[in-house]
């Protein structure tokens, strides 16, 4: 249903290396300074190679979301060291860390985060307006991206008109139109059924073998990590175990 | 740019009840301040039209009695203009550019036939054509030709010649008054004015030699040039008694010996309430502009704070802080200038209504109902000022919220569910 992946295009990042993610004794506290402190990644050393597909689980305050925005550069860290696709990401301006945002990165989320007001068309289209795509141009590549995820019947429709997997899809399809180095998820099932968290994460594997994107997922769900190749357990802040996941199955 | 343009638009489109109200704050506001102004230009032309129809910067000099000695002379000496004083003025004060002498007589029986009515006859020189503001209707006024030969020649005015004549033509008809018969040559009316047009004139030289009665020129009326202010009026009234004191024998001090009565003098002080007015009716305008500056900003602000979430997004989508900047002033421009523009319509609309209603119930054709109110509209010049004002304050009323805007952390403001 989902097998329509053709590249649209070359790849938009001509210096692509072959570690996507690099992070070296990376700290981050909430709070610094203040009484209530509350020191929540501790020294997280990992690497990820181009085109991975691996998952993020640990118990409820672990610091998951939170390694995951520092990844998106959607939040600073305060020691260590991250380098994201070649770039070494430290106190960056504001502007340019938007920039690399909308260039390298696709985000999914639990709670779909589409704006409300505009319709799914409109939604998938909108990094490109901020990558300066002209707007006809952008809505058509939506459109396309929209058919692909077998929802070019929904694309007028507003959120509100959509089904908790229709959105998450029509996200899906935003995360990918950038056609960024790496797509970030923090639990993109979280709010859906089983049957419909099954066809998210087979778009998403999708998306990972055809486009060879790579896909880092935060989850709680044992189903969503054993579709992935490779799993991190964090605990406290520390990375406890990552391990190599030999037979990946979509079971749900 | 057009994007920019493009994207803003539609999200004005999809909000439409905050861009209502954002717009009307503004539109009132512009409205009122246009009403506003047009009262105020209203009241100050339909009391410059009360000015009895006459020349604003006119001075005008009545022979008095003497009140003090003076070289010699007694007090209680009647002091008297004739025709050498006329022409001593017209020489004498450079200022003077249109110069009037008039003799007025008692009300006086004139006839035409079996038709009969009571008017003033005034005898005068033809420049009082420009200073009382009159317009002829038939024929001519007076003129030097009929001066030089004194000749028995009358200008009717417009009821006069209806009562004498119903309808018949009147130029070249002789109409009697006081057993002299006089050659109508022309009739005249005072569309403007209030005051009785009820005068009927004769030339100032016929009027001297037949009505003589030892009083003299009854009156002296001139129109001044470059006199803007009180304290210049002042000046030249004070120049006149000093010129004419010796000239006539009274002492310049002694006002009673010849009243100036300076319309340059009134129409100063009367520019100066209009001043007054004018600034009081501009803090209030302006106060209710500012209103609906304040308005917009408040609204903005209001809209950034429901908006955190759409920008967190936008921003998680790699939207820049400038871009955040750019998007809510120029929506907050957007719509303050097109309010705006929509409230100087409407206010310009309905000044220009009560303006038509104004002239068609009173001015028309010879209406005589005093305008307290005239034509109460706005020069195009403010309107634009006002308008580059109302961009000015958009930019103003989006750039607080919108550097707010820049602080919104995106993941904060995503989990804001
Ligand atoms: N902005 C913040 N300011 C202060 N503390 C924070 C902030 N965000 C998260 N925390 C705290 O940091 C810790 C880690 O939070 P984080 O959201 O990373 O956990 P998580 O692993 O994603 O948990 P969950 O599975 O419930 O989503 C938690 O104790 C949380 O309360
Ligand atoms: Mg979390």
């Amino acid at each position: 249903m989902y097998c329509n992946f053709l590249l649209t295009g070359a790849s938009n990042d001509k210096n692509r290396t072959d570690i996507m993610i690099k992070i070296r004794g990376l700290n981050k506290t909430y709070n610094l300074g203040s009484p209530n402190a509350l020191h929540v990644l501790k020294g997280i050393d990992m690497n990820v190679a181009a085109g991975e597909f691996l998952s993020i689980m640990g118990a409820s305050g672990s610091g998951k979301s939170t390694l995951l925005n520092v990844i998106g550069i959607l939040d600073n860290y305060d020691t260590g060291e991250y380098i994201l696709d070649g770039t070494l990401v430290r106190s960056l301006s504001e502007t340019r860390s938007a920039e690399l945002r909308n260039r390298k990165v696709g985000f999914v989320f639990q709670s779909f985060n589409l704006i409300s007001f505009k319709n799914a068309m409109e939604n998938v289209a909108l990094p490109l307006y901020y990558n300066g795509v002209p707007r006809r141009k952008r809505n058509d590549l939506a459109m396309e991206y929209l058919e692909k995820l077998g929802l070019g019947s929904h694309a007028h429709h507003l959120p509100n008109e959509l089904s908790g997997g229709q959105k998450q899809r029509v996200a899906i399809a935003r995360a990918l139109i950038s056609r960024p180095s790496i797509i970030l998820a923090d639990e993109p099932t979280g709010a859906l059924d089983t049957a419909t968290s099954r066809e998210v994460i087979e778009i998403m594997r999708e998306v990972n073998r055809k486009e060879g994107i790579t896909m880092l997922i935060v989850t709680h769900e044992g189903a969503v990590a054993r579709a992935t190749d490779r799993v991190i357990y964090l605990r406290d802040g520390v990375i406890e175990s990552d391990k190599k996941n030999e037979k990946p199955v979509i079971e749900f | 740019m057009f994007d920019i343009l493009g994207e803003i638009l539609e999200t004005m489109k999809r909000n439409k009840m905050r861009t209502f109200l954002t717009g009307f704050a503004v539109a009132w506001g512009i409205f009122m301040l246009i009403v506003l102004l047009g009262a105020g230009q209203g009241l100050q032309n339909g009391v410059r039209s009360n000015f009895e129809g006459r020349a604003i910067n006119s001075v005008t000099l009545f022979p008095g009695w003497t009140s003090m000695p003076y070289r010699g002379y007694r007090a209680d000496r009647a002091i008297r203009f004739d025709e050498r004083t006329v022409d001593f003025v017209r020489t004498n004060i450079p200022e003077v550019v249109n110069l009037s002498a008039w003799i007025m007589y008692r009300p006086q029986s004139i006839a035409y036939g079996k038709e009969y009515g009571s008017w003033n006859i005034e005898a005068c020189t033809p420049d009082l054509f420009y200073l009382d503001f009159m317009v002829i209707v038939k024929g001519r006024f007076l003129n030097e030709a009929d001066m030089r030969a004194k000749r028995k020649v009358i200008v009717l005015g417009k009821q006069a010649e209806e009562t004498l004549f119903k309808g018949e033509e009147s130029l070249g008809k002789y109409v009697e008054a006081d057993g002299i018969a006089y050659q109508v040559v022309g009739v005249y009316d005072r569309p403007q004015s209030q005051s009785f047009s009820s005068s009927l004139y004769i030339p100032l030289t016929t009027g001297n030699q037949l009505y003589n009665r030892g009083w003299g020129i009854r009156g002296i009326e001139f129109t001044v040039n470059g006199i803007d202010s009180e304290e210049q009026a002042d000046m030249l009234t004070e120049r006149i008694r000093a010129l004419m004191g010796p000239y006539l024998g009274f002492d310049p001090k002694d006002t009673s010996a010849m009243y100036v009565r300076n319309s340059a003098k009134m129409a100063a002080e009367t520019q100066k309430i209009f001043g007054y007015i004018n600034m009081f009716l501009w803090v209030i305008g302006f106060a209710c502009v500012m209103a609906g500056i304040v308005g917009v900003g408040n609204i903005m602000l209001v809209t950034v704070k429901e908006r955190t979430r759409e920008i967190g997004i936008r921003k998680a989508l790699g939207a820049t802080p400038w871009s955040i900047v750019r998007m809510v002033i120029i929506e907050a421009i957007f719509i303050t200038t097109v309010a705006g523009y929509i409230g100087i319509i409407f206010g310009l609309g309905l000044t220009e209504l009560i303006s038509r209603g104004l002239s068609a119930a009173g001015g028309g054709g010879g209406g005589n109902t005093p305008a307290m109110f005239q034509d109460p509209t706005v020069g195009l010049g403010i309107v634009f000022a006002v308008l580059g004002l109302l961009v000015t304050c958009g930019v103003v009323a989006g750039l607080i919220p919108s550097l707010r805007a820049t602080r919104i952390r995106p993941i904060e403001a995503m989990r804001a569910d």
